[in-house]
């Protein structure tokens, strides 16, 4: 009797245990909830699903959510590739604290990084302040919703452009200055293009997460149903439907949108495995 | 005589400056870089840290202190606290078992499974509250059947706060544990099996010593979220007033009272998370610091 081996053979014990309730797990907790959503779709027939993801507000949502996240996920670019290159290559005092300081959003509730950054930016705040004169609002505005953006993704960028510059080996460099190459030319066709695969997926990981981010951008959106100008998060909008089909069909847009970008970002791995052999 | 130079300070300069190492920048340029990255952590990170503590005691530490006896607060701090207490070893066994299954084993499907595990990081908080609205609201059957057969209430409940809390944080400590125990291979257990270890023993005294550091350092991340989760648990909570309102939920509910009392309470509340946040990166910073070795996985995600 053949019996077809699912795993290969091990002398370590508990395999069917630790197997069986990890499955159990993943599926009550992470996987069944979303097949129901998706399930739950299926209650509206196509026109109306159509018509309530194409419904005007939410479109328009949707186009200041991605056009605020596509800014702050490029700024972070700019700025995290500094950061990254300042904490890896130069020692000064405080590198220390400002590496710890980077990983601040991760730590930082978003509500408690809403809250703050809305204080900080009326009008009336310390910073808000220094806006003012000039005739610019920051809270309860698209910038404001950028900036809430660009802090709880600017750590994403920089943990994934840090390692691989931490293994990137200074002999190249040298070698390219050997040769006669200028610094400003070593930088941009020696260490850069390793790193594009990094900084594109830092890119994907942010925007990824400021597509779906609610915390910090409703306190600063200052987002009041039916009566703010400016359009709330696209993930408000399910919470605002009293029709339980019709909020599940907005949710699974949103989900399918990041389920894509996850997507992308384990091309972009494959891809930086092939060419250049590392994650 | 004024006018003649010190020589020696003269001749020893040039040497000074006229070294540059070819692999790094000038002087000016890295200095300039390092002041943006200041000014931009400093500006976008630690100010608004900074802006909450201040906020907090914006009429002084008396109104601030005040929200610790204010009967909301104090039953939001405990439901964050049972929350965090629930979820946090939920995960805990999850992680442990997950890794244990992915690491020690050679099956098909294992990368898949352990991107299975990364999924809820993709899923937007609110959509992650949804979904369980969605499934165990009242008006869903397997809600109303919970309802009504067993009187239990999961949408705008505790559990369903819980429920929402696990789903966030569902990866952290398997993410954490997963690179780090597939690193360390199964030589270890092997040889304690062989010496007539039993698998537990095996587990306790030989896998478990060499994860203890990644396994805190994946608690401690969990935690973080957990007690700070705000958008999943907005949506599953109904915010019943000292019932399923959290720290942050009730942050939101302070904030929204416009009232000078009450904003000194919203951001009482924030700084106490902001105190943990902080508490949670000086430990996180000591052990990558300490024991750099023993997460070496964990630095590359």
């Amino acid at each position: 009797m053949t019996r077809l081996r699912f795993r290969e053979p091990s002398i370590i014990p508990g395999f069917r245990l630790t197997f069986g309730f990890t499955i159990l797990y993943l599926c009550l907790i992470v996987l069944i909830p979303i097949v129901g959503l998706y399930v739950k779709t299926f209650e509206l027939d196509w026109p109306r699903f159509v018509q309530i993801v194409t419904g005007p507000r939410f479109l328009a949502a949707l186009r200041l959510s991605f056009g605020a996240s596509l800014l702050a996920a490029t700024f972070n670019v700019v700025v995290g590739l500094i950061v990254a290159w300042v904490l890896v290559r130069y020692r000064f005092i405080g590198r220390r604290l400002l590496d710890a300081i980077v990983d601040l959003p991760f730590a930082l509730p978003t509500a408690v990084a809403g809250i703050a950054l809305t204080a900080l930016y009326v009008p009336s705040g310390w910073l808000g302040s220094l806006f003012s004169p000039l005739g610019v609002t920051i809270a309860y505005t698209p910038i404001g919703i950028w900036i809430a953006l660009v802090f709880i993704g600017l750590p994403f960028v920089v943990r994934t452009v840090q390692p691989v510059l931490e293994d990137f080996d200074r002999e190249v460099e040298e070698a390219a200055a050997t040769l006669g190459a200028g610094r400003r030319t070593t930088i941009l066709r020696v260490v850069l293009p390793p790193l594009i695969p990094a900084i594109l997926t830092g890119f994907a990981l942010a925007f990824a997460r400021a597509v779906g981010e609610y915390g910090s951008v409703i306190f600063i959106a200052g987002h009041i149903p039916r009566q703010t100008a400016i359009p709330p998060p696209p993930t408000v909008f399910p919470l605002e439907e009293r029709y339980y089909p019709a909020a599940a069909a907005i949710a699974a847009v949103m989900l399918t949108v990041s389920f894509l970008i996850l997507l992308l970002i384990n091309l972009i791995q494959a891809w930086s495995n092939r060419r250049f052999g590392n994650g | 005589m004024a006018d003649t130079p010190p020589a020696p300070a003269v001749s020893s300069r040039p040497e000074r400056i006229v070294f540059r190492s070819p692999v790094t920048e000038a002087r000016p340029v890295r200095l300039l870089l390092i002041g943006i990255s200041v000014a931009v952590l400093g500006l976008f990170l630690v100010l608004p840290l900074v802006s909450v503590f201040v906020q907090a005691v914006n009429l002084g530490l008396g109104p601030a202190l005040a929200t610790f006896s204010d009967p909301e607060a104090v039953s939001a701090i405990w439901l964050t606290l049972l929350v965090a207490a629930i979820a946090v070893p939920c995960n805990l066994v999850f992680g442990i078992a997950a890794a244990w299954a992915i690491a020690k084993y050679r099956f098909p499907g294992r990368t898949f499974l352990v991107s299975l595990i990364d999924l809820p990081f993709s899923v937007s908080p609110v959509v992650a509250g949804l979904v369980y609205v969605l499934l165990f609201g009242p008006f869903t059957p397997l809600g109303a059947w919970l309802l009504a057969d067993f009187g239990v209430r999961i949408i705008f409940a505790v559990p369903g706060v819980v429920m929402a809390t696990i789903f966030v944080t569902f990866p952290f400590i398997a993410r954490e544990l997963i690179p780090l125990m597939q690193d360390q291979g199964t030589g270890d257990e092997e040889a304690a099996l062989s010496l007539g270890a039993s698998g537990w023993q095996t587990f306790w005294r030989v896998t478990l010593p060499n994860v203890k550091w990644a396994l805190l350092y994946g608690v401690l991340l969990c935690n973080a979220r957990a007690m700070g989760e705000f958008g999943a648990v907005a949506v599953i909570s109904g915010k019943l007033r000292g019932e399923t309102v959290t720290v942050p939920l009730q942050i939101e509910l302070f904030y929204q009272e416009f009232r000078a009392l009450a904003q000194v309470s919203a951001f009482s509340l924030a700084a106490i998370l902001a105190g943990l946040a902080l508490v949670t990166l000086v430990i996180k910073s000591w052990l990558e610091w300490r024991y750099a070795d023993q997460l070496a996985a964990t630095r590359k995600h």
